[in-house]
C-alpha cells in the first residue's frame, strides 16, 4: 500500500550528491565463491561467539561455527563448506585496525547444503519465541550497519505501535539497500509480515528516500501481489542523515525519541530492510545469515556494481569481481561517503556490517585543508540532526572543559558528519567529538578506579584497626586470666601446657608444610 | 594491495573562510559604488590606506606569534575589517587616523586576543569608537551628499588626494565652505535647538525617507546583505533584528512626540544602521550563535543604537551598540542554548 501520508521534519541535515547511480546501472549479481573464508566471531554487537570447530574439520554451507555467547550475541556460521584452516587471530575490518579470533576456511569449490534449520513456512502457528529462536541461531543482526542481534530487538514487550523498516539509505555511495529493494522487494514483504507477527502488531512503514523510485514501484508492487493492507510504503524526501533511526521517527511521526531511551519507549522499532529479507530468509527458508548485497563503487573501481558476496569473502576477490582495482585508487572506505571508514588492506572479510565498499580516488576522497580557527559561523548547529551546538563542543573540548562538553549532549552526537562538511574552517569536528567521548568515558573508568583503590584502601585501614583492637583486647584478657591464676599452681600448669600443645603443634604443621 | 587512510566524512567542505569573506567584500561593492558617487572618492583612498595598514599588522602579529602570515592573511578577514573600517570614517580623513584606526583594530581587537575567531568585540568598530574618541572633529568632518549646491567646488580626487596626505586643502577651499553635518547630527542639534523634525527635515540635505544620499548607499548595502542573506553567508536573524530593535522604539516615539522624534525610516536609512545590521553586527566571531541568541543580540544593538541616537551624546550609536551587545554574547550564549533533540527543555 503506497500511501500519501503527512511528514514531518528533522532539524539540520543536508542535501549531499548521492552517487549511487554510479553503481546501480549494473544488475544484482552473485560473486563467487573464494578459495578462502575468514569468519571473524565478532561480527556483531555484544559478546563475541565462540568457535564450535577446530582445524581440520569439515564444515557444511550454512553450518554454524560459532555459537552465541550471551544474550546479546550471535552466532557465526560458515558461508560456503571446506575445511577449517585455522582458528585463531587475523585482521578484522574495525576502525582500530585491531586483529580479533576468526574461523578461517578453505572452501572445496561443492558447496554443499547444511540442513540443520527447517524452513518455518507454517511460521503463523509458532508463536514470538519461537521465531525469535529462529531469528537468533541464525546470526541474523541489524544489516543497516549497526549489527545489534535482531532477536533481542524483537523482543521489545508490549505497546509498541508500528514498525519502521528503514530504506531511507541516506548515505552517499551506498546502494545495496536501494538493489535489495529493486530486487529482492517481495522477501522484504515477507520478512516484514514475520516481525509483525512476531511483535504481534498490525502497522508497519517502509521508508525510502524519494530518490530511488525503482526501489518504490517495486516494494509497493510486491505488496499488492501479496495482499498486504498492514504495511505503508512511504517517499520520504532524500536528505542525509534521514536513515538514522531518530531522525526516521521524527520524520514519519513528529515525535522524537527520548534522549536517554530507544524508540521502542514511544511505540516504534526500526529495523534495515536488508534484516526483514535476512529474517524471511530464515524463517522461511532456513537459511542462516552467510551472504550479503555488498555496494563495490567509486571512482577508483573498474565495474561499480552491487553484488551478493558470501560473509568471509576477501575484500581482495570482491574487487576482482569487479574488474579490479583502477590506479587512481588510493582509499579502501567500508560503508559511506560521511560515516564509513578507512581500511589499510584489502587482505580483510566482508563481514555482516560490510554494506559498502568504496575504492575512492583522491578526488573522491581529497584531502582535508589545514584547520584555522573557528569563526563562529554556526553552520554546523544549523546542519545538526540532533539540534546540538558542535561549534561550543568544539570549543570546550579544546579547553578541555569536559563537564561543560557533556552538559551541552555530547553523547546524542551521531557522528553523522554534517558538521564537518558545513566548516568554512576545515575543522574535523566529529574528530574532536570522538576523542572527547573517549576521554571522558577514560576519565570515568580512571575515577571509578580509584574510587575503587581508596574504598579498598580505607577497607584495609579500618580492617588493620579492628584486628589491632582484638589482639589488644584477646592480650588484655590472657594478662588477667595469669594474674587470677597465680594463686592456683594447676591451672597455671594446665595453661602452659595448653601453650606448649599449641607451640608443638604449630611445629608440627610447619614442618609438614616443609615436606 | 595497501591504501591510505581518510578520515570521515570522506568529502569535503564547499566552503571557507575566505570565501564567506570574499563573498561579504563583493556584497559591499555596490554601496561602495554608491558612497563614491554621493560623496567623492575619499572612501576608496580610506580603503587603501586602512587596508594596507590592516594587512601589514596582521602579518607582523601573525610573524610575531609564530604562525604564517600567508596563511593567515589568506582567510582575508584583515581586508575585511579594513574595508568595514573605512565605510565608517567620514570620506576626507588624514590617512594617520584611518591607520590609527586600523592599527588598534588588528592589533588590539583581534590579534592580542589571539587572532581569528578568539576576538570578543568587533574590530573595525573598536577601531572606529578608539577614533571617535580620539579624534572628535576629525570624525565629524563630513562631505555633504552630491546634489546639495555648495558655495565652492567640491574636492576633486587630486583634493581628497592631498587632504588624506597632508591633513590640508587647497588653496582657496576652507572646511567651512564645504563641510556639511552628517542628517543625525543635524537632527539632534536642531531639535536641541528647539526646531522640531518636520522643519529641520525640509533642508535640501534630507530625502526622500532618510537623508539624501546615505539613504542610496543604505539601499546599496540592504541589497548587498540580501545577496549575503540568499547566498547563506549570513541569516537573517541578526539583520532583522537590528532593524525591528530600531524600528518598534523610534515608532513608538515618533508617534507619541513626532515633533521631537524623527520617523523610523529615517533612522533605518540615515547613519550606520543598515551597515551595521548587514555586515557589522553579522561578524559571526563576535555574534551571538545561536538562532534565538542572534535574535536577542541584534535586537539589542537596534534598540541601543535607538537610545544612543535619541539621547546619547553621540549622533549615531551603532558601534558603541555593537561593542555593548558584544560584551553581553558569552551570557546570551549561556541562556539560549538550543533544545537537543529528545531533551525536555
Amino acid at each position: 500500500m503506497a500511501d500519501e501520508r503527512r511528514l514531518w521534519r528533522f532539524h539540520g541535515g543536508m542535501a549531499l550528491p548521492a552517487r549511487k547511480s554510479l553503481s546501480t546501472a549494473e544488475k544484482l549479481a552473485a560473486a563467487s565463491i573464494p578459495k578462502t573464508l575468514i569468519h571473524p566471531l565478532s561480527q556483531h554487537v555484544g559478546a563475541p561467539a565462540e568457535a564450535i570447530v577446530a582445524v581440520g574439520d569439515r564444515v557444511l554451507r550454512g553450518q554454524p561455527i560459532a555459537r552465541a555467547t550471551g544474550y546479546v550475541g550471535s552466532p557465526v556460521h560458515a558461508s560456503s563448506s571446506g575445511t577449517v584452516v585455522d582458528v585463531g587471530p587475523r585482521p578484522v575490518p574495525h576502525p582500530s585496525g585491531l586483529s580479533a579470533a576468526c574461523v578461517v576456511i578453505r572452501t572445496d569449490g561443492e558447496d554443499r547444503p547444511y540442513e540443520g534449520y527447517d524452513p518455518l513456512s507454517n511460521y503463523r502457528t509458532l508463536n514470538a519465541p519461537a521465531l525469535r529462536a529462529r531469528v537468533r541461531e541464525c546470526g541474523i543482526v541489524g544489516l543497516g550497519g549497526a549489527v545489534f542481534p535482531t532477536s533481542v530487538k524483537l523482543n521489545v514487550g508490549v505497546g509498541l505501535k508500528s514498525l519502521i523498516l528503514n530504506g531511507a539509505e541516506c548515505e552517499p555511495w551506498i546502494s545495496c539497500d536501494d538493489t535489495l529493494m529493486r530486487y529482492r522487494a517481495a522477501e522484504i514483504i515477507t520478512g516484514a509480515q514475520v516481525m509483525l507477527h512476531a511483535l504481534e502488531i498490525g502497522h508497519c512503514w517502509i521508508a525510502i528516500e524519494d530518490d530511488k523510485p525503482e526501489a518504490f514501484e517495486a516494494l509497493v508492487g510486491a505488496c499488492a501481489r501479496a495482499v498486504e493492507t498492514r504495511i505503508d510504503i512511504v517517499r520520504v524526501p532524500a536528505r542525509y542523515p534521514e536513515g538514522g533511526e531518530r531522525q526516521l521517527i521524527q520524520v514519519l511521526t513528529g515525535q522524537e525519541v527520548p534522549a536517554d531511551g530507544l524508540p521502542a519507549d514511544i511505540g516504534y522499532l526500526c529495523h534495515n530492510v536488508g534484516t526483514a529479507a535476512a529474517v524471511a530468509r530464515a524463517v522461511l527458508y532456513g537459511e542462516p545469515l552467510i551472504s550479503r548485497i555488498v555496494t563495490v563503487t567509486g571512482a577508483g573501481i573498474a565495474r561499480p556494481r552491487n553484488l551478493e558476496v558470501r560473509l568471509g569473502t576477501p575484500i581482495s576477490h570482491v574487487i576482482e569481481e569487479c574488474g579490479g582495482a583502477l590506479d587512481s585508487a588510493c582509499h579502501l572506505i567500508m560503508g559511506g561517503a560521511m560515516m564509513g571508514f578507512s581500511l589499510d588492506s584489502d587482505e580483510l572479510p566482508v563481514i555482516k556490517a560490510t554494506n559498502c565498499l568504496v575504492l575512492a580516488t583522491g578526488e573522491d576522497a581529497p584531502p582535508r585543508a589545514p584547520a584555522i580557527p573557528c569563526i563562529r559561523c554556526g553552520e554546523c548547529a544549523e546542519v545538526c540532526p540532533a539540534r546540538l551546538l558542535p561549534q561550543q563542543l568544539y570549543w570546550y573540548t579544546r579547553a578541555e572543559n569536559y563537564d561543560h562538553v557533556e552538559s551541552l549532549h555530547l553523547y546524542d552526537c551521531i557522528e553523522c558528519g554534517c558538521c564537518d562538511l558545513v566548516c568554512p574552517s576545515q575543522i574535523p569536528l566529529v574528530q574532536y567529538f570522538r576523542f572527547a567521548k573517549t576521554e571522558i568515558w577514560n576519565r570515568a573508568l580512571e575515577r571509578q578506579r580509584s574510587d575503587h583503590a581508596r574504598e579498598r584502601f580505607e577497607a584495609r585501614n579500618e580492617r588493620l584497626a579492628r584486628q589491632a583492637a582484638e589482639k589488644a583486647r584477646r592480650l588484655a584478657a590472657r594478662t588477667r586470666a595469669l594474674e587470677s591464676s597465680k594463686e592456683d599452681p594447676a591451672a597455671r600448669q594446665a595453661m602452659i601446657d595448653e601453650v606448649m600443645a599449641r607451640v608443638r603443634r604449630k611445629k608440627g604443621e610447619e614442618d609438614g608444610d616443609a615436606e | 594491495m595497501r591504501f591510505e587512510r581518510t578520515i570521515p566524512p570522506h568529502i569535503r567542505p564547499a566552503t571557507s573562510v575566505s570565501r564567506v569573506m570574499g563573498e561579504v567584500l563583493i556584497a559591499l561593492v555596490p554601496a561602495a559604488a554608491a558612497h563614491v558617487w554621493f560623496f567623492g572618492p575619499g572612501l576608496l583612498i580610506n580603503i587603501v590606506v586602512a587596508t594596507g595598514v590592516s594587512v601589514a599588522a596582521e602579518a607582523a602579529c601573525l610573524s610575531a606569534r609564530g604562525r604564517s602570515p600567508m596563511s593567515g592573511l589568506a582567510d582575508l578577514s584583515a581586508v575585511l575589517t579594513a574595508v568595514l573600517l573605512a565605510f565608517a570614517l567620514p570620506p576626507m580623513t588624514p590617512w594617520w587616523v584611518t591607520a590609527t584606526g586600523a592599527l588598534f583594530a588588528i592589533v588590539f581587537a583581534k590579534q592580542l586576543y589571539g587572532g581569528l575567531g578568539y576576538n570578543p568585540f568587533n574590530p573595525a568598530m573598536a577601531g572606529y569608537v578608539v577614533l571617535l574618541v580620539s579624534f572628535p572633529t576629525e570624525m565629524t568632518l563630513w562631505l555633504p551628499p552630491a546634489g546639495v549646491e555648495l558655495a565652492a567646488d567640491r574636492p576633486d580626487f587630486a583634493a581628497t588626494l592631498m587632504h588624506a596626505v597632508t591633513g590640508g586643502l587647497p588653496q582657496g577651499m576652507s572646511w567651512d565652505t564645504i563641510s556639511a553635518a552628517t542628517p543625525l547630527d543635524d537632527v539632534k542639534t536642531q531639535v536641541g535647538l528647539m526646531r522640531t523634525v518636520d522643519e529641520v527635515r525640509s533642508e535640501p540635505l534630507y530625502g526622500d525617507f532618510g537623508a539624501r544620499g546615505w539613504e542610496w548607499v543604505n539601499n546599496f548595502i540592504a541589497i548587498g546583505g540580501l545577496w549575503l542573506i540568499y547566498r547563506k553567508v549570513i541569516r537573517w536573524q541578526i539583520p532583522v533584528a537590528v532593524l525591528v530593535g530600531i524600528i518598534v522604539p523610534s515608532t513608538v516615539f515618533y508617534l507619541v512626540d513626532g515633533g521631537n522624534y524623527p520617523p523610523p525610516g529615517f533612522h533605518v536609512f540615515s547613519g550606520a544602521i543598515m551597515l551595521g545590521a548587514f555586515f557589522i553586527a553579522t561578524d559571526p566571531v563576535s555574534a551571538a550563535t545561536s538562532n534565538r541568541g542572534r535574535l536577542i543580540y541584534g535586537a539589542g544593538i537596534g534598540l541601543l543604537t535607538f537610545v544612543i541616537r535619541a539621547w546619547g551624546g553621540y549622533p549615531d550609536g551603532v558601534a558603541f551598540a555593537v561593542l555593548l551587545m558584544n560584551m553581553a554574547v558569552p551570557l546570551i550564549d549561556h541562556f539560549t542554548v538550543p533544545r537537543a533533540y529528545g531533551h525536555d527543555r
